[in-house]
């Protein structure tokens, strides 16, 4: 039995003249594993802000566990249970790593211990060495695992992971897509922004690709890397000859 | 265990404070502790804002003024005592907090500060222009002459701040160390990765400056009984937003106790200056202090010495 957890309709977002996502319709079952590739500036980023609320879409509605929540501004969608970890790492400066995955912690679900929670989370992306360090201290790498830790700290039923793998060694990307997994047969619905193919295709059941704001392909990935399409797009021209 | 010794310190702090008009008789010490505390209160209740939230609000004057005026306006309206002046001004103070916080919506960074400053000048103007709190003449405000339990008006007056520093420093401290703290800090670092965290930014902003706001309006309250004349210029002077801005900065702004120490530091450099020198070289020595902290400590003094004790800690 499928249920659909995450229903976007008919999005539309410009910015000046050109739309960046130009009437996406899309939908996400609970528990799956959801990939979406496509070349920079294919609309991926903006359709997730237009999701998690951080931009406004111009026109059409997104739909999660079956409420509207197009009216509602990105932190009470966060409570909802949508989390997210941003493309560019945006560490809460200032403050201590530790504190950094408390916030969540303390506006999204009120958890009993939260600095227990704090401890697992952080020993969950390898960061727990680094729980008292100022967040200006991490390199970019364990910034990009700070980013991972904080999105998944409110245990959210939806995760979108906007390329966490990016700038990860080989084994760091089987880490990440190791936790990612555990995390998925827990039953979060995970959607993977990603440019580093081979980890894509691994972990989608589906994959979705994007070309100047629409969405061209959908379907196992085996299909959607086969699409010529797709190829045309995503390899270059010369990769459909 | 921590909570608990600071709670024991600020009452330990405050029955001091009210057994010292009996011990003490010189009147210079409170008039001196008023100028102090009143800074205690300012720079805490800005850096409610400024520091914790990174909200530089440069309109403090307009905020210790407003509550200055809120009280001269209580006393000629229905002669109303000292705490419900105090009451009166947290209130105004509180709603003005509001409307900054609002203006948080559309600008920040540098431009919320300008429009903060010009907020200064808003309302001097406005108070220049009503007579019934004495316009540009200024008020005489003349506070009854028993204090109950405080032998001059001065030592009741200096009393009421010390409790004004100590529940300042008190909210301050709670807000730094809970969630709250830890929502502006995420804020202040970052408003979208903030609100994708579940922060709800808008409010918290608007609830810190409103208390930001109370605090400082609050700071202004019992000026005109310490002063007895009030008048627009030096209630809504300039240096009240340089001093507010510059206490946090020389202390640091990410701890309760920065804004204390900077407190404590400028209005002793300021006493001195005054006693020492001619009153008009204050300002000068303020913003030559100023420079140098900047240039010697830019995170505060508290980061300074916090490199050294704390090894845990990279710079």
């Amino acid at each position: 039995m499928t249920e659909t957890i995450l229903a976007v309709r008919d999005i539309w977002k410009r910015f000046g003249g050109q739309p960046a996502v130009a009437g996406v319709t899309l939908d996400v079952e609970r528990g799956e594993k959801l990939g979406i590739i496509g070349p920079n500036g294919s609309g991926k980023t903006t359709l997730i802000n237009c999701i998690t609320g951080v931009l406004k879409p111009d026109q059409g509605t997104v739909t999660f566990e079956g409420a509207d929540i197009s009216a509602l501004p990105a932190y009470r969608r966060a409570r909802r249970g949508i989390a997210r970890s941003f493309q560019i790492p945006r560490p809460f400066v200032g403050i201590t790593v530790a504190q950094n995955v408390m916030v969540p912690l303390d506006y999204v679900d009120d958890v009993d211990n939260p600095v227990a929670r704090t401890r697992e989370l952080l020993k969950l992306v390898g960061l727990e060495s680094r729980a008292d360090h100022p967040a200006e201290s991490l390199t970019h790498l364990e910034l990009r695992k700070l980013e991972l830790a904080r999105a998944l700290a409110a245990e959210p039923r939806l995760l979108i992971a906007d390329e966490v793998m990016a700038g990860l060694s080989e084994t760091e990307i089987d880490e990440v897509l190791a936790t990612l997994f555990a995390l998925n047969d827990r039953g979060v619905t995970v959607i993977m922004i990603e440019h580093i193919m081979h980890a894509i295709m691994r972990f989608s059941q589906r994959l979705v690709c994007m070309e100047t704001g629409r969405i061209i392909a959908d379907g196992t990935p085996h299909d959607v890397g086969k699409d010529p399409e797709v190829r045309r797009v995503y390899f270059g021209e010369q990769a459909s000859h | 265990m921590k909570d608990k010794r600071f709670l024991i310190v600020a009452v330990l702090i405050l029955v001091a404070g009210a057994f010292l008009p009996h011990v003490v008789k010189n009147a210079y010490v409170f008039y001196a502790g008023f100028v102090t505390l009143q800074y205690i209160v300012i720079s805490t209740g800005w850096n409610i804002l400024g520091g914790y939230g990174g909200y530089v609000n440069f309109g403090s004057g307009a905020f210790v003024g407003l509550g200055t005026y809120a009280a001269v306006f209580l006393f000629n309206a229905i002669a109303a005592p000292l705490w419900l002046q105090i009451l009166g001004a947290a209130v105004v103070g509180g709603l003005l907090g509001l409307a900054v916080g609002y203006l948080t919506l559309r600008i920040q960074g540098v431009y919320f500060s300008i429009a903060t400053l010009a907020l200064t000048v808003v309302l001097n103007t406005v108070i220049v222009n009503w007579p019934f709190v004495g316009a540009a003449r200024g008020a005489t405000v003349l506070a009854p002459p028993q204090h109950g339990w405080f032998p001059t008006i001065v030592t009741y007056v200096f009393f009421a701040m010390l409790v004004l520093a100590v529940l300042s420093i008190a909210l301050a401290r709670w807000i730094e160390r809970s969630w709250i703290g830890r929502g502006l800090a995420a804020l202040r670092a970052d408003e979208k990765a903030a609100e994708s965290a579940g922060v709800p930014t808008l409010k918290l902003k608007l609830a810190t400056a409103a208390i930001s706001g109370a605090l400082m309006a609050m700071a202004g309250a019992p000026y005109p009984y310490y002063a007895s004349y009030v008048e627009p210029t030096a209630a809504f002077s300039i240096t009240y937003a340089l001093n507010a801005l510059a206490m946090p900065l020389i202390g640091g702004t990410r701890s309760w106790v920065g804004p204390l120490i900077g407190a404590i530091l400028l209005s002793g450099i300021e006493q001195a200056a005054t006693v020492t020198i001619p009153s008009e070289v204050n300002l000068l020595i303020v913003g030559f202090v100023l420079i140098g902290f900047v240039v010697a400590a830019p995170d505060g003094l508290l980061r300074l010495f916090g490199r050294r004790s704390a090894p845990g800690r990279r710079a």
